[in-house]
């Protein structure tokens, strides 16, 4: 089988968003940027299935500007073969990234693509299901666990009730929770030998699929604030407070 | 035009968080159709019918609907997106997971959860774990909208009487099967709806001394939270993790135990009404947004908390 991974870059997950005076964006000069974390349990898990005997190779691709290219070679240092890097110059939305990503499949013919569930800066949540829809392919979103079967998948997914398991025929695309596995780091020696492995460069322009925004963002703001609270010295205080000033009990 | 809203149900009763959802449906224009896709699930459309701001709901009856298979579902609804403006679901799993395989079909960027309507092509959402609000305008002629549902009040429920039209299934999917599901039975109120959540992080130290929290989710009738870390210690399941890729909830009163405050703890819990945090580390960033923070070990505190509530004879069911 062969995996493709999509991966993307965000501010990191430890960052505290600074939010534009002007309310064009949030602040992203000289601010930490890492792998959007589920990509990382994406990768993970190719990893382990290619160990597991399961796979043959594993494409690495993102999109973006020029330095998200670090996060394909994050990637390669962990276990993937090679990368992909599709250039844009400004920030496209899922619909578009999933039309990126099917022009790709139909390059490369992956059995699997494996992506986060959701990307931590937009908060989306679409690109997978977005992807599947336009190759008329199976889902399996929030995946936190998998089984490959023969031409098959098991997949159990992460839902508001509990737990959800399904069978996917492959070709399949699945979007992993955090809980699927735990990303392991890359050692020095594989980040010495992941330059080596090549990363193809393409450009959206010359995919010939409409990127085009087709949403407008008027305006970014901060969230209203809180109002500082208080320390309470007791439980017996805290108590009386939840009872007779905030009236919540 | 019209918004035609999914309805999320269990083919016997409609999920709570399909009435948030109509609420913001019926913001974005008044005529709203409900789809009620499921197998056997006549209850559920009758209970839909009776929504006051429902004005048509259509009920499609098959097998193929009995579980949430995105696939089949999207071919359905594929099929009646034609005379509508918006097609709309709330952002829970539920949605989450079928909205932007049915937005791609329609060749439309879907707008996810949003938590205010502010016309019918221009909404705020959260970005970046809650911690920047984006006001977006959607240039498409179709719209596809997931609603956030703790930030709408459910609709009222009885008082309606919508027409009832049937309609054909399409076509089921046969690359994907339902093997099964393993719900988390209990007696407390949802989590995405209690008016008091009680949440534990890694303080806990383990599954048993949840114990401590589930003594006083009893007496204050309150649902039980927990952070992504105390999940992921496997303490307790996946369907009490609140925040950024968990649920979110807007109680009245959110306690937090033993949760240092992570910013994607505080993006699922951070608009609620009164916060309580009880944590020894009296540098944790939870005591940033908590009303009432207490500083102190957590089991001494919670049995002493249990002890003084026992005390008051007020306590709200």
């Amino acid at each position: 089988m062969k995996i493709l991974v999509a991966v993307k870059r965000v501010i990191d997950y430890n960052v505290q968003i600074r939010v534009k005076e002007d309310g064009s964006g949030v602040v992203t000069d000289n601010v930490k940027m890492s792998t959007n974390p589920p990509d990382d349990n994406a990768i993970e898990e190719a990893v382990k299935i290619k160990e597991a005997g399961k796979a043959k190779e594993i494409v690495a691709i993102t999109i973006g500007e020029e330095k998200a290219q670090e996060t394909v070679r994050k990637a390669l240092a962990v276990g993937a073969d090679r990368g992909i890097h599709v250039k844009v110059d400004n920030v496209i939305e899922p619909l578009a990234v999933s039309k990126i990503l099917k022009k790709i499949v139909e390059k490369e013919n992956p059995d699997l693509v494996f992506m986060g569930k959701q990307a931590i800066d937009d908060d989306c949540n679409q690109t997978g299901q977005m992807l599947a829809a336009l190759l008329n392919w199976p889902q399996a979103t929030f995946a936190s666990k998998i089984e490959v079967k023969d031409n098959a998948l098991e997949v159990t997914r992460e839902i508001d009730e509990g737990l959800e398991t399904i069978e996917v025929n492959v070709p399949a695309i699945v979007t992993c929770d955090l809980r699927l596995n735990e990303p392991r780091y890359a050692s020095l020696p594989n980040i010495m030998k992941a330059k080596k492995k090549s990363i193809e460069q393409l450009n959206a322009s010359d995919l010939g699929v409409d990127i085009n925004p087709r949403i407008e963002q008027i305006k970014v703001e901060e969230p209203p604030k809180r109002k500082a609270g208080i320390k309470v010295a007791s439980v017996e205080e805290l108590v009386q407070k939840l009872k007779n000033e905030a009236k919540v009990i | 035009m019209s918004v035609l809203l999914i309805a999320e149900h269990n083919n016997k009763e409609v999920r709570p968080f399909t009435y948030n959802a109509i609420t913001a449906a019926s913001q974005i224009n008044e005529d709203l159709h409900v789809l009620v896709l499921g197998h056997q699930a006549d209850d559920v459309a009758k209970s839909l019918s009776e929504v006051p701001n429902v004005k048509k709901v259509i009920h499609v009856d098959n097998k193929i609907y009995e579980n949430y298979i995105a696939e089949n579902y999207t071919a359905a609804i594929i099929k009646h997106a034609e005379s509508y403006s918006h097609i709309v679901s709330s952002a829970n799993t539920f949605g989450k997971n079928l909205m932007p395989r049915i937005a791609a079909l329609l060749d439309t960027s879907q707008v996810s959860d949003i938590i205010k309507v502010i016309s019918e092509d221009t909404f705020l959402r959260p970005i970046y774990a809650g911690n920047a609000f984006a006001t977006v305008k959607s240039n498409d002629k179709k719209k596809c909208v997931t609603i956030r549902p703790t930030s709408f009040d459910p609709a009222d429920k009885s008082g309606g009487s919508a027409e009832i039209t049937k309609s054909d299934p399409a076509e089921a999917s046969s690359s994907t099967k339902f093997l099964k599901k393993e719900e988390v039975k209990s007696d407390r109120p949802e989590l995405g709806t209690a008016r008091i959540v009680i949440s534990g992080g890694r303080g806990m130290q383990n599954g048993e001394n949840f114990k401590l929290i589930s003594d006083i989710a009893d007496k204050l009738n309150a649902a039980i939270g927990a952070s992504r870390a105390a999940v992921d210690a496997g303490y307790i399941t996946n369907d009490h993790q609140v925040g950024q890729t968990g649920k979110v909830v807007v109680p009245d009163l959110y306690i937090a135990v033993g949760i240092s405050g992570a910013i994607q703890h505080l993006a699922g819990m951070k608009e609620s009404k009164v916060i309580v945090a009880i944590n020894k580390d009296g540098e944790a960033p939870i005591f940033s947004v908590a009303d009432y923070g207490l500083e102190a070990d957590l089991f001494e505190a919670l049995p002493q908390f249990l002890s003084e509530l026992n005390k008051l004879n007020t306590i709200q069911k």
